[in-house]
């Protein structure tokens, strides 16, 4: 293994090479600042990183070195640096939400996402840039200014997880923690060229991660390719006890579906599948015309609308072709109430927020603006202050839409639509669909500053949403360019079936290969 | 209570502190005392990032609370999101239930009607939420504290219908209530540790209506008998306001207990819109019928049963087992005593005299009274069968608080075993009749009233330990 690849190798090599004692995880760490600071991720550049690490990122390589030389197990991801979005929680590190009202607060106890990816020896580096409190898609939402894209930094990097997706596609790290409510991992993934996985509602612990939205945010996982997602996903997937909406299914090894086999029975660390799991890098075979025998996949009218882009339609068609080629039947479907969707997560999402963010009130800890008016006023003054125009917008309709008088005709109704929304999912999985397959948002990335209407920004989720809403897992895999621009193939399966969408993924890159960036 | 033109129409809402040890939601001790601030965590400083997990102690105090009011403990109950800002509010909601919540439906019996109906007050609703904290206003100046300790303790809201047509009524629905929750041992319903804090809306209308008039809401009683008088001042504050042409406005007043009065409150409440959606963060609260079933296999006797049994078990009076089933304890403590000693008469007395005085002497309860009821049953045995007088009884029992050891030592040790011996006996009645030669002389000339004065100076010549009933024999003897 060559460090001076180290932007091109997947986070399976890398813990390969530090468990082996091949390369330190000092030396892969540097590798990643070296590479941050040659590609400009700094605020006065690409804007990608809110804060970096330096003594705890080397306090956590003097251990790994510790436990290699006592003997220890390093963990499935052994000195493999990571980046994370600035609303999960780290010790050490600020947690600001991209927000004013945050600005230099650090949180005293840490998210279990966070524990486990340490526990397994990775390093976390940096905390990456976001739409204030998730709230966007560009990134340019933020309080401490947009992030670029690094493929055109003409361009936005999506959002509002577009600091973790950048920090990817710019090389820094291979594996990056982001957070989605109705969208935020998988479109800023489609538009800097990068792998960017939704688990199912559950699969991943909440706790640590401030809410948005708690019944539709999740953790994912951003990769540069999905081996590292799907690695990544392995460590932080599982029951938590700290999160009452939290899954205790078992977490099978993802990576074992590239090789094309039905989904082990369960996790257990004694079995052999385990011990493959932590030893070898798991290689897919080449994809032929059995890759994807049986499988059927889904294809959504609603989601290929006439007005979609031709160029990205072209793009998915190339993909569906390349799925008929492996073995699979593409079937035409209808999810008939997912064009209902903007509507309802506009009416769910913000409702919850503005009950969420009542927390940031100035009383306890973040920015406190006080006011000769008293009480009121140290309200008035530090909630207006603190937050962003987006923020201030989505607090004021979600309170709205839970009051009283209006609680029926719009959350009541939305909550009603969101369960169709999930039904039609639900009917198409059961009819013998195995994936869902769409493009991950209507368009490629577009400039800084091209959208200011909120709603046509709102837009930009319209493909994706509806996974949150129905709690289904969801992914974006690189499956093209349009205009030298990257665009998104999303794959959508059924609840806690995320081995079926590694799967179909795994094979999808693998039969795009080059194609897949071009 | 009806003024004549108008009756008064009141529903209590009781908050009941759960006796966990820790809070609701997290792991923090759930006590009451500590330094401010000490008894916080993440989840209850509503940290960014924090969840909510719900105790299953907490679920259990509230469904066992719930069972004991009567009420049907629902399957499925959903907690919600209360929603103000309040800086004693750590997350800006207060998790709460809505409109599915725990229980609903129960009732309780406080007394009788003079012609002997049973008076009972329904139960709308039993909900489970959690505690808010303390802002304390008076310690420094210019500048409100915040403890949070108290913040995510777990509560259950206690619900009555507007049954309640007096403030006397109201006093006896809260003692009922709270008398059951102590049984129930689900709370230390303590109003000075805010263990237990009653709301009550209020309304009047002419009698005979059945539309109810328009309430107001009254806070800040910090005792029953305040309750009673706050309620009584407001039926006629809004008597004389439509007396007078005026209407009742919905509103929140606060009771002022030193000048006897409500007054409005500052706005904190008023008509609040509180934003009830469900909260995402929990899931809903299924309770299957097993588990419900096993809560209520384990519902201890409760109060109304109780008096019913001690009345047929042991032949005491219904005031009489009022008095004793008061404190859940005493109860127990009495049944004991009587069971061992087997005179019920006896055990009431010395239970609800010497017992009650001495617990009251020393501020402790029942639980760690050095008497336990063994040793009491041996006490009244020892003056049933004569072995002690009455009198030297309660000297021994005053020991026995002292010391805890055995009634049976401490007449030994301190000479009070009773004298039975008639040569001692007249030994003690010739001495009495030479020192009193007057009254000697005219008892012996058939006055047969001084008898009893006799008795007296012999008695207190023994010191107590002549047996009564020798004495009398012997006088009478004498005076043959």
């Amino acid at each position: 293994m060559n460090l001076d690849d180290y932007s091109l190798l997947r986070a399976a090599e890398i813990a390969v090479g530090v468990r082996a004692g091949q390369v330190s995880a000092d030396a892969v760490v540097k590798a990643s600042f070296d590479r941050a600071c040659d590609i400009g991720a700094g605020s006065d550049n690409l804007n990608i990183v809110l804060a970096a690490a330096d003594e705890a990122g080397r306090a956590e390589c003097e251990s790994l070195t510790e436990k290699r030389n006592s003997g220890k197990d390093l963990g499935l991801l052994a000195g493999v640096p990571v980046v994370i979005k600035d609303n999960i929680a780290s010790l050490g590190l600020p947690t600001t939400c991209g927000s004013k009202i945050l600005e230099g607060y650090v949180s005293p106890f840490e998210a279990t996402v966070v524990t486990r990816l340490r526990s397994h020896g990775a390093i976390v580096v940096a905390k990456t840039n976001m739409d204030e409190f998730a709230m966007g898609s560009s990134t340019e939402n933020s309080a401490f200014g947009p992030t670029r894209n690094p493929v055109d930094v003409r361009c936005v990097p999506g959002g509002s997880s577009g600091g973790s997706a950048a920090a990817v596609a710019a090389g820094i790290t291979p594996i990056a923690l982001g957070s989605e409510t109705g969208g935020s991992v998988r479109q800023p993934a489609a538009f800097c060229g990068v792998v960017g996985v939704k688990p199912t509602y559950g699969r991943v612990s909440r706790y640590g991660l401030v809410a948005f939205a708690s019944s539709l945010d999740q953790i994912g996982v951003l990769g540069r390719t999905v081996d590292d997602a799907a690695l990544g996903l392995e460590v932080i997937a599982g029951f938590d006890r700290l999160d009452s909406t939290s899954s205790d299914a078992d977490v099978p090894i993802y990576r074992m579906s590239a090789l094309g086999v039905p989904a082990p029975e369960a996790r257990n660390p004694d079995t052999e599948l385990l011990r493959i799991g932590r030893s070898a890098v798991p290689l897919p075979p080449p994809p032929d015309s059995k890759t994807l025998e049986g499988v059927v996949i889904g294809k959504p009218k609603e989601y290929f609308p006439d007005s979609l882009d031709a160029s990205v339609r072209d793009v998915c068609e190339r993909s569906l072709e390349k799925f008929r080629e492996m073995g699979a039947v593409v079937r035409d479907i209808s999810l008939a109430r997912s064009p209902l969707a903007i509507p309802v997560y506009y009416i769910i999402a913000p409702a919850e927020a503005s009950s969420n963010l009542a927390r940031f009130d100035g009383v306890r800890y973040g920015l406190r603006v006080d006011s000769p008016l008293g009480l009121k006023g140290m309200y008035e003054e530090t909630r207006s202050r603190g937050f962003g125009a987006e923020v201030t917008r989505r607090i004021l309709l979600g309170t709205y839409v839970l009051s009283a008088g209006y609680y029926d005709a719009y959350y009541k109704k939305a909550q009603a639509v969101r369960r169709l929304i999930a039904e039609d999912f639900t009917a198409a999985f059961s009819s013998g669909v195995n994936a869902i397959f769409t493009p991950t948002t209507p368009t490629p990335a577009f400039h800084i500053g091209a959208i200011s209407d909120p709603y046509e920004m709102y837009l930009n989720d319209i493909f994706t949403v509806t996974a949150n809403l129905a709690g289904v897992p969801a992914m974006s895999v690189p499956i093209g360019r349009v205009r030298r621009l990257p665009v998104g193939g999303q794959i959508i399966c059924a609840h806690f079936d995320e081995y079926t969408m590694f799967r179909v993924a795994y094979a999808l890159e693998a039969a795009l290969g080059a194609e897949a960036h071009q | 209570m009806t003024t004549g033109r108008y009756e008064m129409v009141v529903g209590l809402e009781v908050h009941v502190q759960l006796k966990t040890r820790t809070k609701a939601f997290c792991g923090c001790s759930a006590d009451f005392g500590a330094a401010p601030n000490v008894n916080t965590c993440p989840v209850c400083l509503a940290l960014p990032g924090a969840l909510p997990v719900l105790n299953e102690q907490a679920v259990k105090l509230a469904t066992r609370a719930a069972l004991g009011l009567g009420c049907t403990v629902n399957p499925v109950s959903i907690f919600a999101r209360k929603n103000y800002f309040y800086p004693d509010l750590p997350k800006g909601y207060q998790i709460s239930q809505f409109d599915q919540p725990l229980a609903t439906g129960g009732s309780v019996a406080i007394g009788e009607t003079e012609n002997g109906a049973e008076v009972r007050i329904g139960i709308t609703r039993v909900h489970m939420e959690e505690d808010a904290g303390k802002s304390i206003h008076d310690r420094y100046p210019g500048a409100t504290a915040i403890d949070l300790n108290r913040s995510g303790v777990p509560l259950i809201e206690i619900v009555s219908e507007p049954d309640i047509r007096s403030a006397a009524d109201a006093g006896a629905y809260l003692r009922t209530l709270k008398q059951i929750l102590q049984y129930l041992d689900v709370s230390d319903v303590s109003m000075e540790e805010g263990s237990l804090r009653v709301d009550a809306n209020i309304s009047v209308r002419p009698p005979g209506q059945t539309k109810l008039g328009t309430k107001t809401e009254v806070k800040n009683m910090n005792s029953f008998s305040a309750v009673e008088r706050a309620l009584e001042s407001e039926f006629a504050r809004q008597a004389a306001l439509v007396d007078s042409g005026g209407r009742v406005e919905q509103q929140t007043l606060l009771w002022d207990g030193e000048r006897e009065v409500v007054r409005p409150s500052r706005s904190k409440e008023g008509s609040h819109d509180y934003r009830y959606f469900p909260e995402p963060d929990l899931r809903p609260l299924l309770l299957d019928a097993h588990w419900i079933a096993l809560v209520r296999d384990e519902l201890p006797e409760l109060p109304d049963a109780r008096r019913k049994r001690l009345v047929s078990d042991f032949a005491l009076a219904p005031m009489e087992v009022e008095q004793l089933t008061t404190s859940p304890a005493i109860a127990e403590y009495f049944e004991a005593v009587a069971r061992a000693s087997g005179d019920a008469k006896a055990s009431y007395n010395w239970v609800m005299g010497e017992v009650i005085a001495a617990l009251r002497a020393s501020g402790g309860g029942v639980d760690s009274f050095r008497v336990r009821p063994a040793d009491l049953a041996q006490l009244l045995n020892l003056v049933r069968d004569g072995t002690i007088s009455h009198t030297a009884g309660k000297r021994v029992f005053t020991r026995m608080v002292e010391t805890g050891k055995p009634a049976a030592q401490i007449a030994a040790d301190e000479g009070l075993l009773q004298v039975g011996d008639d040569a001692v006996i007249a030994g003690w009645v010739d001495e009495v009749l030479a020192e009193h030669p007057a009254e000697a002389a005219r008892y012996l000339a058939g006055e047969k009233k001084l008898q009893g004065v006799l008795v007296g100076f012999v008695m207190r010549k023994s010191q107590g330990r002549a047996d009564p009933k020798r004495v009398n024999q012997l006088l009478a003897s004498r005076a043959g």
